[in-house]
């Protein structure tokens, strides 16, 4: 924005003193991972937000992936015209900061009301939306992984369809009975499928570590915690479920995860929530979801995308845009939002709308990725997260592949986290 | 011929000339320059840091790692396509049946989109579910883990290459197969010679200037098409199917390392300039032009 507009539209803010009728044109960039319906609802939200609100208009701009959405907001930022509002990953808060792009939200919503609402969203949620005690992001499209199994499957094996594996043990035990083979011994049906490969793995490999006792990062940002027992153990079990035969060896794609599962090619799987609607949508038996099976206890990662505002922008600006969020993630369209995709609505009173009670009812598999939220920890994520990330990555697959062990594999990458990580502290 | 006007010619020759200094001039000055300084942000300004970028790509271990997929990657592709095409390009200039239907299968992965080709071939390869897996199990063999295995990734890659590669240098040796003389191949014959002494003798050195041709471009494409390594394997497990670009890539979109990334760049660029200059001095002289 030029500096007359900005004088002019602080003119016009003051003159307008007493109402709060000031104009503001936002600019939203939001990520899709998949599906199309998702892009529809959130122009259908936008519209609806500026019907409500005829003084302000919002450019919704689909800007492509995660990565893809970061980099445009922060190319834009850089060169001085940043988006108002945008949906970024959860993860990426301390990249975000540290190029100073955004406001913190808690600066903004400083009411009492304001307050009240924050306190609103789960907690699990708000773990990686803080960094020095102020809150920079609200959740809106967030998820967590779950543990999806065949209940024909579990029949076939003699299990219970309602008590899916709770431990690691229990895993490696009913995945041995439900692994089928054919007359030649090759497996047709393999007890589990854990993604082993690229960010998706990471990402629950995290979730296996906070159920082991432990948590690969910090909420500062700077230090992670790779080379753990508790780290070590984790990644000792997912070498072990292919060593016992109930999982597939190798590297095991996330992509064709649920493809496997709907094939019947494996009688379970883990993986994010945001495939519950493709799920339900394919599986032509009968599936249930439980928690991610624990090493010391339940334990999951929270993951996927958070609103932030943008700095640069004016006053009055910011103030339409935390207006907006506070709409986006209001009761009734966070339920429409969450029913449209699978993510998880992010406060409890979304949970106590009547469209949101019917959803749950006619998929209760729904609610499970909620109830875990209380054993959830915070996602994998440092300062400079793409590299320090890819560390991990390379320890897993190194790991799963055969190439090293976890113990060695965890040690390398910690020590090329640090020499990262070093000139942040 | 009518003269065009000087502001005319002025207008047609700043068009071309501000694209080209804008898309590839200023951007490859600028990475020079970047490559001598390390990567900033807000709060950690950037400073020049000399050759540290240098430095530390001699350092680098998942470069070697790369550097080495990327050799046996052009190594492996181009002897294989350049034979695999020759052999098609013989099969559809003969004259038995159905050649124009073999010619179009040919071509055919070739005129499909890279992106499209990878998505196809993800498809194949899946372990458990995909066709070549099904393929297998029926005849009871154990499925391979194709992209999952870092024995087996760059391979999987390499064949997708091929596979996508073959059919378009099938084209340009398919014109220089009807371009060589009837009455050479004739006169061998009388000469006495055997259909393969003809063809090694006659044909293939007539075929030569397409050769390095076709070899030049497989080099480049062996550098520059990477869409596969993305919609594949991401360059994993382990960095087993990387190559040179999509580190470049990775490195500078997904960490954000715009300075590294500028380093990597100007040693692609060194390197391609290397190969170019051995390609065109030692081969040029070698080849039989008529």
């Amino acid at each position: 924005m030029k500096k007359s507009n900005k004088i002019i539209a602080g003119l016009t803010a003051m003159l307008m003193s007493t109402g709060s009728a000031f104009a503001a044109d936002l600019e939203f960039y939001f990520p899709v991972g998949v599906n199309a319906p998702a892009v529809q609802t959130i122009t259908d939200l936008v519209d609806a937000w500026v019907v409500q609100n005829p003084q302000h208009t919002v450019k919704a701009i689909y800007a492509g992936n995660y990565d893809e959405t970061t980099t445009k907001a922060l190319t834009a930022a850089k060169a001085g015209s940043p988006p108002h509002v945008a949906v970024l990953l959860a993860a990426d808060i301390f990249t975000l900061v540290e190029e100073e792009v955004v406001t913190p939200i808690s600066d903004l919503a400083n009411s009492d009301a304001d307050k009240e609402w924050l306190d609103g969203f789960y907690k699990g949620f708000m773990k990686d939306a803080i960094f020095e005690g102020k809150t920079y992001a609200v959740p809106f499209q967030r998820s967590t992984p779950v543990l999806y199994y065949n209940k024909e499957a579990f029949k076939k094996a003699g299990l219970d369809i309602n008590t899916p594996p709770k431990t690691w043990e229990e895993m490696i035990e009913m995945g041995k009975k439900l692994t089928i083979k054919d007359d030649n011994g090759n497996v047709t049906q393999w007890g589990t499928r854990v993604p082993t490969l690229g960010g998706g793995a990471a990402w629950i490999y995290g979730g296996l570590v906070i159920s082991n006792g432990g948590l690969l990062s910090s909420d500062n940002g700077v230090d992670v915690h790779l080379d753990t027992p508790e780290a070590i153990g984790a990644l000792e079990f997912l070498v072990e479920l292919a060593e016992q035969g109930v999982m597939a060896k190798g590297g095991i794609s996330w992509g064709d995860t649920p493809k496997a599962f709907i094939e019947g090619n494996t009688a379970s799987m883990w993986t994010s929530t945001g495939n519950l609607k493709f799920v339900s949508d394919n599986a032509d038996f009968d599936w249930g979801v439980g928690f991610m099976p624990g090493g010391k206890g339940p334990g999951a990662p929270v993951g996927g995308g958070n609103f932030y505002i943008f700095d640069g922008i004016t006053d009055e600006e910011k103030a339409a845009s935390l207006d907006f969020i506070k709409y986006m993630t209001s009761a009734e369209n966070a339920a429409k939002w969450s029913i449209a995709t699978g993510y998880i609505a992010p406060r409890a009173d979304t949970w106590e709308t009547p469209v949101m009670k019917e959803y749950a009812a006619t998929l209760p598999q729904a609610l499970v990725a909620r109830d875990q939220l209380e054993y959830a920890g915070r996602e994998f994520a440092s300062f400079q997260r793409g590299k320090v990330t890819s560390f991990l990555i390379d320890a897993v697959e190194a790991s799963v592949g055969g190439q090293s062990t976890p113990a060695e594999a965890l040690a390398k990458a910690q020590k090329l986290a640090d020499a990262v990580l070093n000139e942040y502290k | 011929m009518k003269r065009l006007k000087p502001s005319l010619v002025f207008i047609f020759l700043v068009m071309p000339c501000s694209l080209l200094v804008a898309f590839t001039y200023y951007p490859a000055i600028k990475s020079l320059f970047s490559s001598f300084w390390n990567q900033g942000t807000s709060r950690r300004p950037s400073k020049f840091v000399g050759l540290e970028n240098y430095q530390t790509l001699l350092a680098d271990d998942v470069l070697a790692q790369i550097l080495w997929n990327n050799a046996l990657y052009a190594l492996v592709t181009i002897p294989i396509s350049i034979g695999l095409s020759i052999g098609m390009a013989l099969l559809v200039n003969s004259k038995i049946k159905g050649t124009s239907l073999m010619r179009l299968s040919f071509f055919l992965p070739t005129m499909l989109p890279m992106i499209a080709v990878a998505n196809i071939w993800l498809f194949f390869y899946a372990p458990g579910i995909g066709l070549i897996s099904q393929i297998m199990q029926y005849f009871g063999f154990e499925p391979i883990n194709f992209l999952g295995d870092a024995s087996t990734s760059l391979w999987s890659m390499i064949v997708v290459a091929i596979w996508k590669e073959s059919g378009l240098f099938m084209i340009f040796y398919l014109a220089a197969l009807q371009a060589v003389p009837a009455n050479l191949k004739e006169a061998a014959k009388i000469e006495g010679a055997s259909g393969i002494q003809v063809f090694f003798d006659v044909v293939l050195p007539l075929l030569k200037p397409t050769t390095i041709f076709v070899a030049v471009n497989a080099l480049i494409n062996s550098f520059r098409l990477i869409d596969h390594v993305i919609v594949m394997t991401e360059g994993g497990p382990n960095n087993s199917s990387a190559l040179l670009l999509y580190y470049i890539y990775e490195v500078t979109f997904a960490y954000r390392d715009f300075a590294y990334g500028s380093a990597l760049t100007v040693f692609l660029v060194a390197l391609l300039g290397l190969m170019a200059l051995f390609q065109f001095k030692i081969l040029d002289k070698k080849a039989h032009y008529q």
